[in-house]
């Protein structure tokens, strides 16, 4: 069954882009819990909605108009939290529910919620266009690549910000760089989760790994295992079953986070 | 041997309008083992971070290596050992060899590739405070004393010239802390420069040679002779500095 569906162009694709967009947004997850700025995905998922919306009311690919949404606001959230002297999450609740806000509004002037759009909240992989696999894919490319190139880096400041520094890293040029990652990041999978659960594919993946308690880089070798595991078993039961490939997906996520906690607890009772 | 390694002067520092630190005027030298003393919030933390760089403000009245500190880069020289270390959480995901790990690649050019030189030089500063054993436990597992006896190993091993010490024995118990103290004088006695907050001055006191007393000032800076001296005709106005020289 797994040969029969691989057969389709369609599968192929989405195969090919849930992978590498669902291993980019593992990765980084591990590092969003671990300097807990888990919400900040979800955040940017709201931002991108409002880009989408301005996408389709100005006739700019959606794909464009997310990517400038939210980058502009996760810059601005990495501002407010910076200068601002705001909390983390203040920052990201205030800009990403007033792009969403804007992006209600925009949606209502564009003639409603259409099709269009909701594919773009609840994903549409199985319906995903080539120059969008080509776009997704090469924007989460970047995010692994910056992860793999700057990995030492990251991981010292995820462990301790201040020794990071004194350390020599530039802690805040990378705390720029993270943010923007992040925003990619949503906008390559929102054709694959859509924008609603984009922050489940990145939190998910990660929580779980983390669960096993191994070290760093194993952490992260298992987030992106366990999230190429969740997307071609999620894929081949959506094709066969008929299923929303998106849902089910992050249930397959679901399941695994469940089973590597009974695991963990079961290893290390307390 | 008279190399000046950080001069501090004249500076002053407030957070908003309170102020930490007022008038510091302060010179380190190679080969020294400087203890920091101060009662809670008299500025210690605030004076380290300042050398280090953390805070954006004052880095003009201060030098590192002869450098002014807005030009200094070359952070390899340096070993740090954070007060409250041990606050990330319990259950982060590092093992020990991965913790030393970073002290070393922080000065390579990215990416960072490990070398086998690299895991030798690891294995070295584990050994050197006795955790080698522990080197593929998750840092979390271990206790208190055990995990700072790592994020020295971590300072350590890119051969710092100059190490600071934040209150590093905090939570460690009487003879972890014993053997410490030994290990530093160790090290020191190999020529690296010491600064050690602590708040355990009468314990410190025959392994330092040099002592600094904040209160926001600089109350007193130099050596342990003349300390015991100064803290003789104080020590009727002050109570933490009571019985610190026991011998003189
Ligand atoms: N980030 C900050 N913002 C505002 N005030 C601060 C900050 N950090 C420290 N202070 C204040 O500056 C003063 C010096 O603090 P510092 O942490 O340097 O003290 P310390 O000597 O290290 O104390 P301890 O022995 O408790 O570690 C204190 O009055 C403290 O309240
Ligand atoms: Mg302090």
């Amino acid at each position: 069954m797994i040969f029969e569906a691989l057969q389709y162009g369609f599968m192929q694709k989405a195969l090919l882009t849930g992978l590498v967009t669902g291993i980019s947004c593992s990765l980084l997850g591990v590092f969003l819990i671990l300097r807990k700025h888990a919400l900040i995905g979800d955040g940017i998922s709201h931002i991108s909605f409002g880009g989408v919306a301005a996408g389709i009311l100005f006739g700019i690919m959606p794909f464009v108009g997310a990517l400038v949404f939210s980058i502009i606001g996760a810059l601005v959230i990495n501002n407010l939290r910076e200068k601002g002297k705001l909390h983390g999450d203040a920052s990201i609740g205030i800009v990403s529910h007033s792009a969403l806000g804007l992006g209600i509004f925009i949606a209502s002037i564009a003639g409603g919620f259409n099709v269009d759009i909701l594919s773009y909240l609840f994903g549409s992989i199985l319906a995903i266009a080539s120059e969008e696999v080509i776009l997704s894919s090469i924007l989460a490319l970047v995010v692994i690549l910056f992860i793999v190139v700057f990995y030492h880096d990251l991981f010292y400041m995820t462990f301790d910000e201040e020794s990071a520094k004194v350390s020599g890293i530039s802690v805040s040029k990378l705390n720029i760089a993270m943010v923007i990652l992040t925003a990619i990041t949503v906008v390559s999978s929102m054709r694959v989760v859509g924008l609603m659960l984009a922050s489940a594919f990145i939190i998910l993946p990660a929580s779980s790994a983390l669960q096993l308690k191994m070290g760093f880089k194993k952490t992260l070798i298992y987030s992106g295992l366990i999230s190429a595991f969740s997307v071609t078993l999620g894929l081949i039961l959506s094709y066969n079953y008929n299923w929303a490939p998106s849902g089910t997906i992050i249930l397959i996520n679901t399941l695994v986070f469940i089973s590597t906690y009974f695991i963990s607890r079961i290893n290390s009772p307390e | 041997m008279d190399q000046t390694i950080v001069e501090i002067k004249k500076m002053n520092y407030k957070f908003g309008s309170t102020l930490a630190l007022s008038d510091i005027s302060l010179e380190i030298k190679k080969g020294d083992f400087l203890a920091i003393i101060g009662q809670n919030g008299s500025g210690k933390t605030t004076l380290l971070k300042l050398i280090l760089g953390l805070y954006e403000s004052e880095k003009s009245q201060i030098s590192l290596f002869g450098e002014n500190l807005t030009e200094f880069n070359s952070w390899n020289k340096i070993g740090y050992v954070p007060q409250k270390a041990i606050h990330f959480e319990n259950n982060f995901p590092a093992t020990v060899e991965e913790v030393v790990e970073m002290g070393l690649l922080s000065g390579k050019k990215n990416p960072k590739i490990i070398t086998k030189e690299d895991r030798v030089k690891i294995a070295n500063a584990l050994k050197e405070v006795d955790m080698l054993k522990y080197k593929n436990r998750r840092i979390g597992n271990l206790s208190g004393g055990q995990q700072q006896r790592v994020l020295i190993a971590k300072a350590l091993v890119s051969h710092p010239e100059i190490l600071f010490l934040d209150e590093p024995t905090t939570g460690v118990d009487t003879e972890t802390q014993c053997k410490f103290y030994e290990l530093l004088k160790n090290l020191n006695s190999k020529g690296i420069t010491i600064v050690l907050i602590s708040h355990d001055i009468g314990r410190i006191t025959k392994y330092v040679t040099k002592i600094a007393s904040l209160n926001q000032r600089l109350e007193f800076y130099g050596s342990h002779e003349e300390f015991c001296a100064w803290d003789k005709k104080h020590s009727h106005a002050k109570s933490h500095t009571h019985n610190l020289c026991p011998n003189l």
